[in-house]
């Protein structure tokens, strides 16, 4: 298969585009991509700062590159979750990120969950009723909590994720499957800001999971390649599964239900959310975040219960 | 005449001749789950697999975020 550029050998074939092209074409077309979605959606601009979180994984390291290319203000967050699963999962996950950020001059925050909160998420998992088998609840929670809070007090003007297409198009099916329509109407390439929360912007939203792979590959960068411990049997993972036999069948399907969704949505289908502080939510006594909870919100709630219970447990002769 | 496909500490063998895409399908490994590399270089998957060569699979799926959720 030949680029439909130069008429070298391609090196990726995108057939939901009917696009082909080789490593150097398909290295300038994904960023050129990227910086005309964060400009249809109106994600940022030249001028902001970005945090990006990364997590050391194709996705997030692609992106953090790109906005680096393209000469955006992009930052650096590294949570560590402490997560091992026999293989030192998040230590390598970290080295990446780290070597990645040092090899470039770029500024890389790194908390330490384990450090800031007293537990890691396994251990924050087991001592508390959210997800005691699978860390992904209290996880997803606290990397919120925290990337929000590190957006806020860094006066950044936008929290970047890696978000990729088949993230969203899983997400999409998941929530259409139970008519989530709360989910459904946040769901968007570009979260407002309000007061506490940071505005929330997902510049590969457009791209397949295998175009950002292909982008790490073909740029040489070094990515965690093992999956989370955690992941295996996710829903989410199944949710993929099942869109890629759809894709096979019917290239572009996966893209097609995302772009429909998007613009079900700007016609009216579902509640349009502007800013993300509806009615209700009030400051939490403790954090300061913004939440629907009565009292403490569900982040300080849960890592209270954690620590109560490892101080129970540390009592006990 | 065959042609080896490794996908993490998987190892599958076919005959070579087809086509990356027909050895997929025919080991169901969906094509949109991994990207072909012949020698560290990604290929398409319309090549021809040949005689004795080893083809390593990059699998692209990630994730295992909670359900139910606006990513």
């Amino acid at each position: 298969m030949k680029c439909r550029t130069c008429g070298g050998r391609a090196a990726i074939n995108m057939r939901q585009h009917k696009l082909a092209l080789c490593r150097e074409h398909y290295l300038s077309w994904l960023p050129d991509q990227t910086e005309r979605f964060i400009h249809k959606y109106g994600m940022f601009t030249h001028q902001e700062r970005v945090l990006v979180a990364v997590s050391g994984g194709k996705d997030s390291l692609a992106l953090w590159d790109i906005l680096h290319l393209l000469g955006y203000q992009a930052d650096g967050l590294y949570i560590g979750l402490g997560i091992d699963g026999g293989v030192g999962y998040s230590a390598e996950s970290q080295r990446r990120a780290e070597a990645f950020a040092a090899g470039r001059g770029l500024h890389l925050t790194v908390v330490d969950v384990a450090e800031v909160e007293g537990a890691t998420i396994p251990q924050a998992a087991s001592l508390t009723h959210r997800g005691r088998d699978k860390p992904c609840s209290v996880c997803g929670l606290t990397k919120r909590h925290i990337m929000n809070r590190v957006a806020r007090d860094g006066g950044y003007d936008a929290l970047a994720t890696g978000h990729n297409l088949d993230d969203e198009a899983a997400t999409l099916f998941g929530n259409t499957l139970t008519w989530s329509t709360g989910y459904l109407s946040r769901q968007s390439p570009v979260l407002p800001g309000a007061d506490g929360l940071a505005r929330k912007v997902k510049p590969l939203c457009r791209f397949y999971e295998r175009e950002t792979a292909a982008y790490t590959l073909l740029r040489g960068i070094d990515y965690i390649y093992d999956e989370c411990p955690f992941a295996v049997g996710a829903t989410s993972i199944e949710h993929k599964e099942t869109l890629n036999r759809l894709e096979a069948a019917r290239p572009g399907a996966k893209l097609s239900f995302y772009l429909s969704f998007l613009e079900a949505k700007r016609r009216g289908a579902f509640p349009t959310t502007t800013v993300e502080l509806p009615e209700g939510l009030h400051p939490c006594p403790t954090c300061g975040q913004p939440t629907s909870a009565p009292g403490t919100c569900s982040f300080c709630r849960t890592w209270d219960a954690v620590r109560a219970r490892a101080a129970e447990r540390m009592a006990v002769p | 005449m065959t042609t080896q496909l490794k996908l993490r500490d998987k190892v599958y063998e076919v005959p070579s001749g087809m086509t990356v895409r027909d050895a997929l399908l025919r080991l169901e490994i969906e094509p949109e789950s991994v990207l072909p590399t012949r020698d560290g270089e990604l290929i398409t998957d319309d090549e021809h697999l040949r005689e004795g060569e080893v083809i390593r699979l990059v699998a692209v799926i990630s994730g295992g975020a909670a359900p139910g959720r606006a990513s």
